[in-house]
């Protein structure tokens, strides 16, 4: 047993170095390739070479015969298995929905459709057999731009949707009156603006084992996954009809996820219907050409922006039209991220009083696109920090000026935006912004920036400001459940807080980490709340078996919305320990006191029973107040009021070979407010990753489709991730406005990197070609692009 | 139905890995990766590209900084090998790993053994290396959850330890840590401590 | 990720080496590897036999006395590291120092490299630059193929199937001798865009006496820009002679170009990236 100790300091807030590390470190991390099962066969996935295509035939006949193969199956033996299920629709209006079958069955729709599945006793043999299967196909027409998608004559993918179109989403105003706002405006501007698609690229690959055991009828799945009740949920009652009750989903240690792990995939229920046909588990672990191929993409937005503003910058009307291009299928959430994750945020930090967004999804011959890091809003911070810049350059005033003209101000909050997204729940967008400028020297910046272009540098300074805010925790179910959203579900979280006989404390929760330090940052705060040792909580997650139900971590949702559900479970423990103690102390209840793990009557602090004391007695049970049940431990099942709202101001500052368009990063100045924080040590990390790979989004990465719908960037020889020596580094500063939304005052820390990096380095590259007359300049910004923006005009 | 998987060519490698001397007769294909993982069980060395890109791979071969994805487990007939299980020593990390520790070095940790092992390599070549040395150094290694940041700084970290002059990490810690510790992932399948 | 079947063999000799491959015609040769068996890995390259040069005696080291040679097995961490070369040749522990990755020039060899002939690999430029040769042994004995001979198209060398090549044989510089190489990276991949690599000879009234510049990246095979060589010799290298070299740098050469980088942004990058060669080469003569 655990003496009480002096009252430890109070963790949160405290740069904890991660206790998920040390295995980590040692490679003894448990990932998925890594789980070790008696009798493992592997499954490699035969996939289709063409985009569009007809399954003329498929001779499996010498794959079956080839050594160490133990099956090999088609989509017409899965024939009778459901599609995938699409979880999240857009509101209000029509999906017309098509979702992937675990196998291909008559047509394929694009490079990397799986239409067979080899299973055999390794990978090597496995992907010997799946060489030898012979598939014929009549080639069919393809497209792969969303906008030519919808155009007369395109070639078409699916039956139910005309033109290959999705949906046809709108929020904010009426078109017509946002039409005449910006024709009553005495400044405007348009501009299309190009949110190329992305290659998520998390270090592990996807993949999944699954385990039929014919004694109990169970499976087991384990799965690379942001998801695992989520996954059960749809694997069970939409996919293969099995009880829920007899599906365990186990997501091992996930080596990052980004979004893409977020989804049902087709093999998560193909490795459990082959063990069961079988007999053996079997496991899938995509390579990285087929992650790169058919793991769900990102972004991949056309957007054209009309803008009306006055003179003084204040933006009056502001009319989007996106065309977002879904992939050959509906991915799992794909239809709610470019509706209400995008249109609902194109307002960003901004007060603009019409506004009308309007967006077509459309179905191509690509892999599908669905959330990533981000998911919607760096789309629409990009879209409304471009505007801001252009503004700026259309009526002469610096883009920090413009920016301060249409910040919602500190008083306007919780804040309306108008266009259906839940009120923003706090913030001070200028203070971030002023800090920014301070930290970067910004005034110095614009003079030297002057001072180059007047002695005729060849290179050319330029500087971008990005003012951002996001939504996170989204969750409310009340709203995104019914309002029209589509989602049809709640996306509340749940943790159950246990202390054991010994006081050692076990929190189980739905939340899971997949990098973010769940174990360190949720356990710092159950130390402060319950008092007792850190190193006495340890936290459980990523098992259906054992967790309480949760949605799975994204959308930097795990500490705002799960992390609220262990803070209230653990304020109802107190509450009960209090009771326990009042009746050992035989006080009234109102009179103990619970501090740093000890209740106490007010005033005797030195008679007091410790939460070690307490949760003994509740175990052992012969000495409760009449009524309490033994043991001590609550669940909570936690729905937030609203979403929470992080924001702030990145500045990029860059130099451009005015000879040859080559960038350097000379400086990154953040300053985010992401609320309260746990572990600033972990807040700056996700912070850098976030910057990372928003820059990288503006200067290196870009999947790229021929017209015949093959996937150019389909290694990482070709796709660019960046690397050490292409990012610099990062100056973070924050400030601090608590979210009132939850108890900690958190707002979520996991994207905003990402969402305010890249309109902060794009517009700092087109800054620095501003004197050139360039206003705009779509992503990655290559060399050769830039190098042809300087190019004299010619005709 | 099959269940037995007819040999191919094999060919017998004697491979040390860890100071431990292994016997095995392998197909010539057999890369030195699955050699590792699938016939050693030394799952720390992880895959994450097909095209020698990602560098999670990475293990010493004969003292080389090597893709153990691009080698073949014949190629390192009669060498030695060393992996990420193998670093810490009686015990105690190797001031790479204390710094990738202290200094939030990692955050999904799919990278990070090959990281540690590549940064390792540099070290020994080039004990008080710049950051652009070290940023050099980590061409071969891709990161996609720390933007590198902190990587950079555990490193140096490594390098400060390695030569006498101590700085103190980011992190700190609550209660004791030793690499011991690594036992606390629960489930079924929990990862082995080596 | 996972390699088709195939027969390995690991000759201790050359003669033995030769021999495999006169009896596998599809046999490859297995240097470094870091080219042949990512490509093998994604089912791109099939060879029915490897032939495994790492135990085959003789391949590896570098002499510098007086002309260079250096053996074919020999690694770009070895090239990269070695006094003797940063003396005698210090564009190729430069160009080592920038090939891949630490893990690549750990094992990549030169003569591995030179065989590949990949058309973006680095120091193809610069065994032109320094007017390299190679020594190839067949069945019939050896030869000697100058580097311009070597290079034949996109991974296409002059070497037989059943010839293995063993040495680099680089003459000694003569008189002021300056060199660099330039190289517009690749995000993605860390192949050259654009390489250019330029060795440039002063002679006593300093003019220039011998120019070899040569591009990578921009051909589909590593190619002397002889344009930009003429419009050096007989000048004094000066910002002028090497502007005018810069300025003709992809005359006469066939360009290309894919979706990073158009054939007209090469040609251009080929000026820009001579120009810097010639100009580090210049610093260099001290």
């Amino acid at each position: 047993m655990v003496a009480a100790q002096e009252a430890p300091a109070k963790l949160v807030g405290q740069p904890l170095k991660r206790r998920e590390d040390p295995r980590l470190i040692t490679g003894a991390g448990n990932f998925l390739d890594d789980v070790k099962l008696t009798g493992l066969c592997h499954a490699a996935v035969v996939r289709s070479p063409y985009a569009h295509a007809r399954i003329v035939g498929i001779d499996a006949e010498a794959a079956r015969r080839m050594p160490g193969v133990v099956a090999v199956f088609t989509g017409e033996d899965l024939a009778e298995v459901n599609p995938l299920p699409c979880a999240w629709q857009a509101g209000n209006v029509q999906n017309n929905v098509n979702t992937p079958r675990l196998l291909a069955l008559g047509e394929v729709h694009q490079v990397g459709d799986p239409v067979a599945v080899v299973v055999a006793e390794s990978a090597y043999l496995a992907t010997d057999a799946a060489a030898a299967v012979e598939v014929s196909y009549e080639e069919l027409p393809v497209v792969v731009d969303a906008r030519k998608a919808t155009e007369p004559g395109a070639p078409q993918l699916h039956d139910n949707a005309p033109n290959n179109v999705v949906m046809n989403w709108t929020c904010g105003k009426e078109a017509a009156e946002v039409d005449a706002a910006l024709a009553a405006a005495p400044v405007r501007v348009n501009q299309r603006v190009v949110n190329q698609r992305l290659i998520p690229t998390a270090m592990e690959p996807r993949g999944s084992i699954g385990r039929y055991d014919e004694g109990t009828g169970e499976y087991t799945l384990w799965a690379t996954s942001q998801a695992p009740h989520v996954h059960r949920l749809l694997t069970a009652a939409f996919v293969l009809g099995v009880p829920e009750q007899k599906i365990r989903v186990i997501a091992p240690n996930v080596g990052g996820g980004f979004g893409s792990k977020i989804f049902l995939y087709f093999d998560m229920p193909l490795v459990l219907w082959l063990s069961k046909q079988t007999g053996r588990p079997v496991k899938f672990f995509e390579d990285r050409s087929e992650n790169y191929l058919h793991t769900t993409h990102g972004r991949d937005h056309i957007t054209d922006i009309e803008v009306g503003a006055e003179p003084d910058g204040r933006i009056t009307a502001l009319k989007v039209k996106t065309w977002a291009n879904l992939g050959a299928y509906l991915s799992t959430i794909a239809p709610g991220i470019p509706t209400t994750l995008y249109g609902r945020m194109v307002a960003g930090c901004y007060k603009i009083p019409n506004i009308h967004v309007d967006v077509t999804g459309v179905y191509t011959n690509t892999a599908m696109v669905d959330a990533y890091r981000g998911a919607g809003r760096p789309e629409a911070a990009f879209v409304i920090e471009r505007v801001c810049d252009l503004v700026a350059a259309e009526t002469g005033l610096d883009p920090a000026e413009v920016r301060r003209r249409n910040f919602i101000q500190p008083e306007d909050f919780p804040y309306d935006s108008g266009i259906g997204m839940l009120p923003y729940d706090s913030g001070n967008y200028e203070l971030a912004l002023d800090r920014a400028m301070e930290n970067v020297g910004y005034a110095a910046l614009r003079q030297e920036q002057a001072a180059r272009r007047a002695n005729g540098s060849r290179k050319l300074l330029g500087v971008g400001l990005s003012s951002y805010v996001e939504v996170c925790g989204v969750a409310p179910s009340k709203w995104i459940g019914l309002a029209g959203e589509g989602w049809g579900a709640g996306l509340w979280e749940s943790a159950n807080v246990r202390v054991h006989l010994t006081g050692k404390t076990v929190v189980t929760t739905g939340s899971l980490p997949h990098g973010q330090g769940h174990e360190t940052t949720f356990a710092q705060l159950v130390a402060d709340e319950l008092g007792v040792p850190y190193d006495d909580i340890q936290i459980e997650h990523s098992d259906t078996q054992g967790t309480p139900f949760g949605f799975g971590s994204y959308g930097s949702r795990s500490l705002t919305v799960g992390g609220t559900a262990i803070y209230k479970s653990v304020a109802k423990v107190r509450e009960k320990a209090k009771e326990l103690a009042a009746h050992l102390l035989e006080a009234a209840p109102e009179d103990i006191v619970f501090e740093n793990g000890k209740a106490f009557v007010r005033g005797t602090p030195d008679a007091s029973k410790t939460i070690q004391d307490l949760a003994l007695a509740a175990h052992v049970a012969y000495d409760l107040p009449p009524g309490m049940e033994p043991t001590l431990e609550a669940t909570t099942f936690y729905d937030p009021p609203n979403c929470t709202f992080p924001f702030g101001t990145h500045v990029c500052v860059v130099e451009v070979d005015r000879d040859t368009g080559e960038i350097d990063l000379l400086r990154y100045v953040a300053v985010d407010d992401v609320g309260n924080v746990i572990n600033p040590l972990i807040v700056d990390g996700q912070v850098h990753g976030g910057i990372a790979q928003g820059l990288a989004q503006a200067l290196y990465e870009g999947a790229v489709y021929d017209d015949s719908g093959e996937l150019i960037t389909g290694t990482m020889n070709d796709y660019a991730i960046p690397r050490a020596r292409m990012v610099p580094t990062y100056e973070l500063d924050r400030t601090v406005t608590p979210s009132p939304v939850n108890p900690m005052g958190a707002k979520g820390a996991g994207e905003a990197g990402t969402i305010a990096s890249t309109p902060a380095v794009a517009n700092a590259v087109i800054d620095a070609l501003a004197h050139l007359g360039v206003r705009h300049l779509d992503m990655p910004l290559t060399p050769e692009k830039l190098w042809r923006a300087m190019a004299p005009k010619t005709g | 139905m099959a269940t037995a998987v007819p040999m191919a060519t094999r060919i017998p490698v004697r491979i040390s890995v860890n100071g431990t001397e292994y016997a095995a007769e392998v197909e010539p294909r057999l890369l030195l990766v699955h050699f590792l993982r699938d016939n050693l069980g030394l799952t720390g060395t992880h895959v994450g590209c097909d095209t020698s890109q990602c560098g999670a791979c990475v293990v010493y071969l004969d003292g080389k900084s090597v893709k153990s994805c691009t080698v073949l487990t014949v190629q390192a007939d009669g060498g030695e090998v060393q992996t990420i299980e193998g670093l810490a020593k009686d015990g105690v990390y190797d001031p790479v790993q204390q710094g990738f520790w202290e200094m939030h070095g990692l955050q999904c940790g799919y990278c990070t053994p090959g990281m540690i092992m590549s940064a390792h390599s540099l070290l020994q070549r080039t004990p008080n290396p710049s950051e652009e040395e070290i940023r050099h150094a980590l061409e071969g290694n891709l990161c996609r959850c720390t933007g590198y940041q902190n990587i950079v700084k555990a490193i140096q970290y490594a390098a400060n330890q390695m030569s006498g002059a101590g700085v103190s990490g980011n992190g700190s810690g609550a209660g004791t840590h030793n690499p011991q510790d690594v036992g606390d992932w629960k489930g079924e399948l929990a990862g082995e401590s080596t | 990720m996972f390699p088709n079947q195939f027969d390995y063999h690991r000759p201790t000799t050359v003669a033995e080496a030769v021999g495999v491959l006169q009896q596998n015609p599809d046999a490859k040769v297995l240097a470094g590897g870091h080219s042949l068996l990512p490509a093998m890995k994604l089912r791109l390259a099939a060879p029915s036999a490897l032939v495994d040069l790492s135990k085959v005696e003789g391949l590896t080291g570098i002499s510098t006395n007086g002309s260079v040679v250096i053996g074919a097995m020999t690694t770009y961490a070895e090239l990269r590291d070695s006094a003797a070369l940063k003396a005698a040749l210090p564009i190729v522990p430069e160009t080592a120092y920038h090939v891949g990755d630490p893990q690549v020039q750990a094992v990549g060899t030169l003569g591995g490299s030179l065989a590949h002939a990949d058309p973006s690999a680095d120091f193809t430029a610069v065994a032109l630059a320094l007017d390299a040769s190679v020594k190839a042994v067949g069945a019939d004995g050896d030869r000697t193929i100058p580097a311009e001979e070597l290079f034949v198209d996109l991974f296409t060398t002059s070497l037989a199937p059943d010839e293995v090549l063993t040495e680099i044989h680089i003459p000694a510089a003569t008189g002021r001798t300056g060199m660099a190489y330039e190289k517009f990276r690749h995000p993605a991949s860390g192949y050259a865009v654009v390489g250019v690599a330029a060795v440039v000879s002063v002679g006593v009234d300093g003019t220039v006496a011998q120019a070899r510049i040569a591009v990578t990246g921009a051909t589909s095979k590593a190619t002397r820009a002889t344009a930009a060589e003429q419009a050096l010799v007989g000048k004094p290298l000066s910002a002028d002679s090497i502007a005018a070299a810069a300025a003709v740098a992809n005359q006469g050469l066939e360009l290309n170009g894919d979706h990073y980088a158009s054939a007209e942004y090469r040609a251009h990058l080929l000026g820009v990236y001579t120009r810097r060669a010639l100009e580090r080469a210049a610093a260099s003569l001290g």
